[in-house]
């Protein structure tokens, strides 16, 4: 049957199972959005800029695993959406971001609203199309979606130029095999060597003070359950980065929470400390690993990974297995099974457990808590008791998120989402929106701070006209706090440019957009307006929490520096103190 | 020993070596690389390449005899190990077909050169003529100043007579960059694929 190039797009999603699309439309996309209109059973939802659309596709990804849809109008819609794309390209996460473009003959031209969007975010995506004939129109849209969400996940763009929009065609959606026929030079599904395996079992059984260290690739993966299996069966401690949270519980006996500059001291010491590490979907960033010549200096490395251009970037390893997390670690599992899951030196690895609850009790972590200023440690941990644990917290950047990572126990796999990778100030609310939609059974906190919210808060708007009840705490220090922490730590106190004490009156903002706002200015007040919020589900609430400004996110392992150099208090109140260790 | 780590006991059976993020040595390397010709392919790797702060030495592309696939042959300077590390990046191309490294596998290369070099004498014209006969080279075009020069080779042989050509003077130069292909007769031992 013919139809227009815009119609093939939308049964093309259908076919994808496709259940809501985040944007803004515009000229050269119009096409598309009457298609959208015409056909009627994909909702949609108008963020009021995109880069927010691309932020609430990402958050829905993140929250559900499936691939977030992204559409934009060309030039400047095209442009908004690319920081979203690099968010999504440094957390691999699954996104097709469809723009229009100008008509092909226009191409080239500087015509109105036309950007070469396939030349800037080619070295930001996991791949790119730009349709050129409406007849593989299906074809690209199909293979966007398979390339998203297969392999290490990632964001794939789509630019379809109006004329392809408008021109009629008779042409089939594709089915899944000529998909893959169509890719020969992708190949996604790896299953780990089973020599390298075996290696591995050998090293586990063998080590005295191993630790699994875990990211995102375990989340993307859903390897929850056999992490688990693994640490139990073996008695390995497990630390996770900010990707990896929830991948273990964090309220599991052998959970060290996470690692890395702001990770806990007894994490990083028992990762500086081991003698065999187990990277699991994780790539070694520079925030995890510090001065990476000094990062686990004794250990041995055993990296899982899907991703074989992840393995020995930053860290050379000592056993590489490229393949998919979930079913390289069941074969490990199994491995060690067949080999009786003998520890060798069972008397050492109960003195490391020991020493690692000695590590836990020796720096839990802590703060210092005031009756007269709020603390934001003390928020997030009302927030943690007043949705009992089990929200989906989404931050934006900076301290709060960090706050939000440390005093917020994760029990669940996408339970934490933040942007991990590229640092996005204004993640948090337009994320929390899309993985509300993504898990409305699920109560979604988004922990922001005032410089991260006022980044995109005109999306409040979006979650009030779709009635999205999302609840958005602001720890407001009325500072772009994390940097003037690193002015107050390493520049002398000289806080350039960071004082943000004019602000708008968040509550009234949040009435003045349709959405209910609180304030708490002392500490008792903190859980009555939580308490409040909580008995709200039909629009956004936006509770501003004023909390003590120059509050430092602490223990903390300086840039650049070894986690041996760890500073645990800031002198505020108590005795500085710095870490020394071995070596 | 026992020592005290972070506060608490624990044995460190040794003193830690320090981990060392390797450095690889910094050489030429070429690179071979399968590729489906759509639109962007090129741009994508040069992208990739520039991304890492290399500069392509050469680079040459052509249809294979297989419909929809070219090959090309890379040359860029830079460490092993970061040339490792662009190697798989590039596999990693959805439109990459096979990429390999073959700097260290036995293989051939040749290149072509168009050379215009100035003649105005009867001797130049005797002495370049006799130049281009030891390098197999030929002539294809003569003008009363200038004889233009076609010569391929591997790299040695080229540089060799652009040496003995300069002295004349170069008017002008083209190379069409290396094209590698691995020898067939030599089979190598633990290869990376």
């Amino acid at each position: 049957m013919s139809r227009k190039g815009a119609d093939i797009v939308i049964e093309t999603l259908k076919e994808e199972k496709v259940d809501v699309i985040f944007g803004l439309p515009g000229g050269a996309i119009m096409e598309v959005y009457d298609a959208l209109y015409r056909d009627g059973s994909i909702k949609h939802i108008l963020a009021r800029h995109e880069q927010g659309a691309g932020h609430m596709a990402e958050g829905y990804a993140k929250a559900t695993g499936k691939v977030g849809v992204a559409m934009t109008t060309s030039g400047p819609g095209a442009t908004n959406i690319v920081t979203p794309i690099a968010d999504a390209y440094m957390d691999s996460v699954p996104l097709v971001v469809i723009t229009g473009q100008v008509p092909t003959h226009m191409i080239g031209n500087d015509a109105f609203q036309e950007v070469d969007i396939v030349g800037i975010t080619r070295p930001i995506t996991k791949h790119n199309f730009l349709v050129r004939d409406i007849e593989e129109l299906p074809l690209v849209i199909r293979k966007a979606f398979y390339i998203a969400s297969t392999g290490r996940p990632g964001p794939v763009l789509v630019d379809i130029p109006k004329d392809i929009t408008q021109q009629l065609s008779d042409v089939k959606i594709p089915s899944m095999d000529e998909v893959k026929r169509s890719l020969p030079g992708y190949k996604p599904h790896v299953e780990g060597n089973t020599q390298q395996i075996k290696k591995a079992a050998k090293l586990i059984m063998s080590a005295r003070r191993p630790v699994l260290y875990v990211g995102g690739g375990a989340v993307n993966a859903e390897a929850q359950e056999e992490l688990v299996e693994l640490a139990e069966l073996m008695k390995i401690p497990v630390t996770t980065t900010t990707q990896g949270k929830g991948a273990f519980p964090e309220n599991h006996p052998l959970a060290l929470r996470m690692l890395g500059m702001h990770g806990t001291y007894y994490a990083n010491m028992a990762v500086y400390n081991s003698d065999l590490l187990i990277a699991v979907g994780a790539r070694f960033d520079d925030r995890v690993t510090g001065k990476i010549d000094e990062f686990a200096p004794d250990a041995r490395i055993i990296h899982i990974d899907i991703d074989p251009a992840s393995i020995s970037k930053n860290i050379i390893v000592d056993v590489p297995i490229v393949g998919d997390v979930k079913i390289v670690l069941r074969k490990l599992i199994n491995e060690l099974k067949r080999k009786g899951a003998k520890i060798e030196h069972p008397e050492d690895r109960e003195k490391w457990i020991e020493q690692i609850e000695k590590w836990k009790k020796l720096h839990p972590l802590t703060y210092r808590n005031s009756r007269k200023v709020i603390k934001p440690q003390y928020v997030i941990e009302q927030i943690y008791e007043a949705t009992n644990g089990d929200a989906i917290i989404v931050p934006g950047v900076g301290q709060h998120q960090m706050w939000a990572a440390m005093f917020y126990k994760y029990s669940y796999p996408r339970q934490f989402l933040n942007s991990g990778g590229l640092g996005t100030m204004g993640f948090g609310l337009p994320a929390g929106i899309g993985a509300k939609v993504g898990r409305p059974d699920k109560e979604v906190f988004v922990i922001d701070g005032d410089g991260s919210f006022v980044m995109t808060m005109q999306e409040i708007i979006t979650a009030v006209q779709y009635r999205i009840p999302v609840k958005v705490a602001i720890i407001n220090n009325a500072y772009l706090g994390m940097v003037r922490q690193w002015q107050e730590l390493f520049y002398d106190k000289r806080y350039s440019e960071v004082d943000l004490s004019l602000q708008p009156d968040f509550v009234k903002l949040a009435e003045a957009m349709g959405a209910v706002g609180f304030r708490a200015e002392k500490p008792k007040e903190v859980r009555e307006i939580l308490e409040e919020a909580m008995k709200i589900d039909d629009r956004p609430v936006v509770l501003d929490f004023v909390v003590d400004r120059e509050e430092n996110v602490l223990p903390m392992v300086p840039p650049g520096k070894s986690y041996k150099d760890m500073i645990l208090e800031d002198g505020k109140g108590a005795e500085a103190e710095t870490m020394y260790l071995v070596g | 020993m026992a020592d005290t780590v972070g506060g608490a006991d624990i044995t460190v059976a040794k003193a830690p070596k320090f981990r060392q993020t390797k450095k690889g040595h910094v050489r030429k390397h070429v690179i071979n690389v399968k590729v489906r010709n759509e639109i962007g392919v090129l741009a994508r790797i040069a992208t990739l390449i520039a991304g890492k702060g290399y500069n392509i030495e050469s680079l040459s592309v052509g249809e294979t005899h297989e419909p929809g696939i070219s090959r090309m042959t890379i040359e860029v300077v830079g460490d092993d190990i970061v040339i490792d590390q662009v190697v798989k990046q590039l596999r990693k191309l959805i439109d990459t077909l096979k990429v390999r490294d073959i700097t260290d596998v036995p293989h051939v290369e040749r290149e072509l050169v168009l050379v215009k070099v100035h003649t105005p004498t009867s001797r130049a014209r005797d002495e370049v003529l006799r130049i281009v006969e030891i390098f197999r080279g030929k002539i294809i075009d003569v003008s009363p100043e200038t004889y233009t020069i076609e010569v391929t080779g591997d790299e040695d042989k080229i540089d060799a007579m652009l040496e003995l050509l300069k002295p004349f003077g170069i008017k002008e130069m083209a190379r069409t960059g290396k094209v590698a292909m691995k020898r067939e007769l030599f089979l190598e031992e633990g290869n990376t694929e």
